[in-house]
């Protein structure tokens, strides 16, 4: 069967508290912390953006299986932060790992499910027997605009799937989706921040989408919440996964592995890829999983995976969890000199 | 193969000099040159220019057919050649000048040194002077011009002990030398303690370890020795020669603690006139970092490695010392225009081995040596003159 | 820098491609059409190869008068490091307190932003190093145990 042959994540080394945050905007750094769930958020150094996050990631994927550049024939980016507004990620990372120039690639954006789109594409060209692997990056780098409550959440990583038919440490069973036309969340061409429905974001846009999807890909895969070791939904802050997954009927010991944005915040397309990493860094033969993605606009990617044996010779010791407890606290100065926050006018 | 002889020298003040463009400083000093020498116009058979940066600086190239024109000597089609590398361009010129009339294919020329830093911004000068060193895999690495010399002097302090005192003497010396120079950019003196206390550049090197960006422009006039006689009773020898080239980049080299193509250039130097580091009364070294001024000294032989530095805190190298090192003040103390910085130094060893040095004056010198290099001593020429 | 100029060394940048002479069995970095040790007899010898990334510090320096394009950093620690296989080159030392950066130190490469042509220019990037072993720092504001649910 097709489905995850390795994974790879990285998360930047650098994390900002949500009191730290408060305290610039005179607010209550505690009581928001515990509103949103969120108590710390990783920031990106100065030469960090997404193409060198979607670099390292790949890398690691790559080096777990022992692929070469020669092995991947696709190479798809999904980010709602890329570098550049025309000229993609994909190519980079494609260089960057020596894949250029037998492959396919493009850069996706769907806000917070950009990547997960890339990976039902993968899906699609080895199903067709099109290519024999391709790679799914979901990485951003977004920000909040300051004093908004976007500002607590939004921070930066992302992870790398390589989808294909051989050695697979991950059967993807089923994949389905739920998409609509909701504004819930949007950034206009050329602003540097994105706008937001306030509580609209809530119950019409991401509840709705997570239990529509989740709700249809145990109906397709015949599956009821005990069958399944882990779920792991979009995280736009630590409380609404935790209600999406109880409300589909799932247990704190099912979802906790991948709940990763009280540490890390929000990484967007990235988000994920990172809680999935952060379950498949533990996760034994026979382990079945259920991934749910959310992106604004809006729409959810479910994904029915059940971890195989191949998983057992892969390398895991550089996980998820060890790249978080490496993080290194920043005061806001520092934050705002790292995510350009600050008028530093023309030189040139 | 004939004798060179040095028959004129002209310098400019060194420093920020607003009111003065590329052209007139070059002009200045040539004339200045020329009126030293006895010689006229007509005389001249060739104009030589060490010039590093006008490109980057002045958005000029040509620099040698634009001084040709300023200096009215392209009514007679005066053949004219820039030589470029880096801070050793004015040695370089000279040494082109030196081989073309030793080698007969000329009698006189004017080589002349001349370069404005100061008309672009700090960080624009800066990053042009890191152009004489690697650009693509130093200087876009990250590297500053100062950061390579840093390592290089940490590399030194970490082999052989040498210490922060060691390297503010010679800033400090520099500076008291200068004092006594009319034409230094900082004619004032600088306290050891002051150097080891002024602003980090890159650690270990502080401010006062670094030579400034300057303008200014120095040139001399060269003659066959079988005829300097017609023009001047001044005339100075140039007795020996030495170049030597190195990797561009500090990263290729096997040592990071020397810099051997001062060490080459000055041994070709000796060895093309039989003398040897003790028969030296009086060097020019070119000291764009206080480490530098170190290491040069243990390249050439005057100081065994890994020793220079307790020498120069013991007074060495002070007028009045064994071997008084940078009586001009130095780049640090008299200024360091890139293209002229060469030929400020040949100007000084001529001022010392006539006896016109004034308060600086070295008693009873006789044999000088310049030492002149570019980058990180990636290029190094070397010069020993004689009185004659 | 140009865009031609920029894109030729693309895999010299990102995949630390330099050469192995097969004359001379030497390593070099960045790539060489001939060994310099070994002169003409080399060309034809050099075959393309990439590096491990990983290595060590021989000296290194913080810099406190930023090179253009890195004053972002503030102080920072630029090193002369030589990779396992033999070559030197020069780099930024980053994700860490520059002033604890010491000689002998191991690093590893990774893929990071060099700079960029202007805001509305080409992005560069490229290899920098970080530290191999990082000394890790128990903080207690980790425990997130009793988050309320």
């Amino acid at each position: 069967m097709n489905g995850i042959v390795s994974y790879g994540a990285y998360i930047p080394g650098y994390k900002i508290e949500t009191g730290e945050i408060a305290s610039v905007w005179g607010a209550d750094g505690s009581a928001w912390a515990k509103n949103l769930n969120v108590y710390s958020k990783s920031v990106p150094g100065p030469d960090e953006d997404v193409i060198t996050i979607a670099v390292e990631a790949t890398r690691q994927a790559m080096k777990r299986a022992k692929l070469t550049g020669d092995d991947i024939e696709a190479i798809y980016t999904g980010s709602e932060s890329h570098p550049y507004a025309v000229k993609p990620t994909s190519t980079i990372v494609a260089e960057a790992i020596s894949a250029t120039p037998n492959l396919t690639a493009a850069d996706f954006e769907f806000a917070c499910k950009a990547g997960t789109a890339a990976i039902q594409t993968c899906l699609g060209m080895v199903g067709y027997k099109q290519i024999k692997n391709g790679i799914a990056i979901g990485v951003d780098t977004s920000q909040g605009a300051p004093g908004d409550a976007l500002e607590y959440s939004a921070s930066a990583g992302g992870g790398a799937l390589i989808i294909g038919r051989e050695k697979v440490i991950a059967n993807i069973n089923h994949t389905t989706s739920y998409t609509t036309d909701t504004p819930d969340f949007w950034r206009r061409e050329g602003q540097m921040y994105p706008r937001h429905g306030g509580r609209f974001t809530g119950k019409p846009a991401f509840f709705k989408h997570v239990q529509n999807c989740g709700m249809l890909i145990m109906e397709k895969a015949g599956t009821k919440p005990e069958d399944y070791d882990y779920i792991v939904t979009h995280q736009p802050n630590g409380k609404f996964p935790i209600r999406a997954a109880k409300s589909l009927g799932f247990t704190q010991e099912q979802f906790e592995t991948g709940l990763l944005t009280p540490k890390i915040g929000n990484t967007y397309s990235g988000a994920i890829f990172l809680g999935l990493s952060a379950i498949l860094d533990i996760a034994k033969p026979g382990d079945r999983i259920l991934a749910i993605a959310y992106g604004s606009g809006a729409g959810s990617d479910g994904f029915d995976i059940t971890v195989t044996d191949n998983i057992i010779d892969m390398d895991r010791t550089e996980t998820v969890n060890n790249m978080i407890s490496k993080m290194e606290i920043i005061n806001y100065s520092t934050y705002a000199k790292f995510r350009g926050k600050l008028n530093m006018g023309t030189t040139k | 193969m004939r004798d060179v002889s040095i028959i004129g020298i002209g310098i400019t003040k060194f420093g920020e000099l607003w009111d003065k463009s590329l052209r007139q400083l070059g002009l200045e000093t040539g004339l200045s040159a020329i009126n030293d020498s006895g010689i006229t116009s007509k005389d001249i058979d060739a104009l030589y220019i060490g010039n590093m940066a006008a490109g980057s600086t002045l958005q000029q190239e040509h620099i040698s057919a634009l001084m040709a024109d300023y200096c009215g000597l392209t009514n007679n089609h005066v053949p004219a050649t820039r030589v470029e590398a880096a801070s050793a361009s004015g040695g370089l010129a000279l040494r082109q000048a030196y081989m073309a009339i030793a080698g007969g294919f000329i009698d006189i020329a004017v080589v002349g040194g001349a370069e404005k830093m100061t008309d672009v911004s700090d960080s624009e000068s800066s990053y042009t002077v890191s152009m004489g060193s690697d650009e693509q895999w130093e200087s876009k690495a990250g590297a500053t011009f100062a950061s390579l010399h840093a390592i290089i002097a940490q590399s030194h302090i970490n082999e052989y002990g040498t210490t922060r005192e060691e390297m503010s003497a010679v800033s400090s010396k520099n500076h008291y030398h200068a004092s006594m120079n009319p034409m230094a950019q900082f004619p004032f003196k600088v306290s050891s303690e002051a150097v080891s206390n002024s602003g980090i550049v890159s650690s270990p090197l502080r401010m006062l370890d670094c030579a400034p960006n300057s303008d200014g422009a120095a040139a001399v006039v060269l003659c066959a020795s079988d005829r300097a006689s017609n023009y001047t009773k001044k005339a100075i020898k140039i007795i020996g020669s030495g170049q030597a080239s190195d990797t561009l980049s500090l990263h290729h080299r096997k040592y990071l603690n020397r810099m051997p193509a001062i060490g080459v250039a000055a041994q070709r130097a000796f060895e093309s006139c039989g003398k040897k580091p003790t028969d030296l009364d009086v060097i020019e070294i070119h000291d764009n970092f206080t480490i530098s001024e170190i290491i040069a000294l243990e390249e050439i032989g005057i100081f065994k490695r890994g020793e220079a530095g307790a020498k120069i805190l013991e007074g060495e190298t002070k007028i009045g010392g064994r071997i008084p090192v940078n009586t001009s003040g130095g780049l640090k103390a008299r200024g360091h225009a890139p293209g002229a910085t060469g030929i400020a130094q040949i100007v000084e060893i001529v001022q010392q081995l006539r006896g016109e040095a004034g308060e600086r004056q070295v008693k009873n010198a006789k044999i000088g040596m310049a030492e002149n290099h570019g980058g990180t001593a990636a290029t190094a020429v070397v010069h020993i003159l004689e009185a004659e | 820098m140009s865009v031609p100029r920029f894109w030729r060394e693309l895999d010299t940048r990102y995949n630390l491609i330099g050469s192995y002479c097969k004359l001379t069995k030497t390593y070099h970095y960045p790539r060489r059409t001939f060994d310099p040790d070994a002169g003409r007899e080399s060309i034809g010898t050099m075959e393309d190869y990439q590096f491990k990334g990983t290595g060590e510090i021989i000296n290194c320096t913080v810099v406190h008068q930023a090179q253009t394009g890195y004053e972002i950093f503030g102080p920072y620690c630029m090193a002369i490091i030589k990779l396992d296989e033999g070559p030197k080159l020069t780099s930024q030392i980053v994700d860490c307190e520059p002033n604890t950066i010491k000689p002998g130190m191991k690093v590893k490469a990774v893929f990071r932003k060099l700079g960029e042509d202007s805001e509305s220019g080409i992005l560069h990037y490229g290899t920098k190093f970080i530290l191999r072993e990082i000394p890790q720092v128990e903080d207690e504001n980790e425990n997130l145990s009793n988050i309320e649910l």
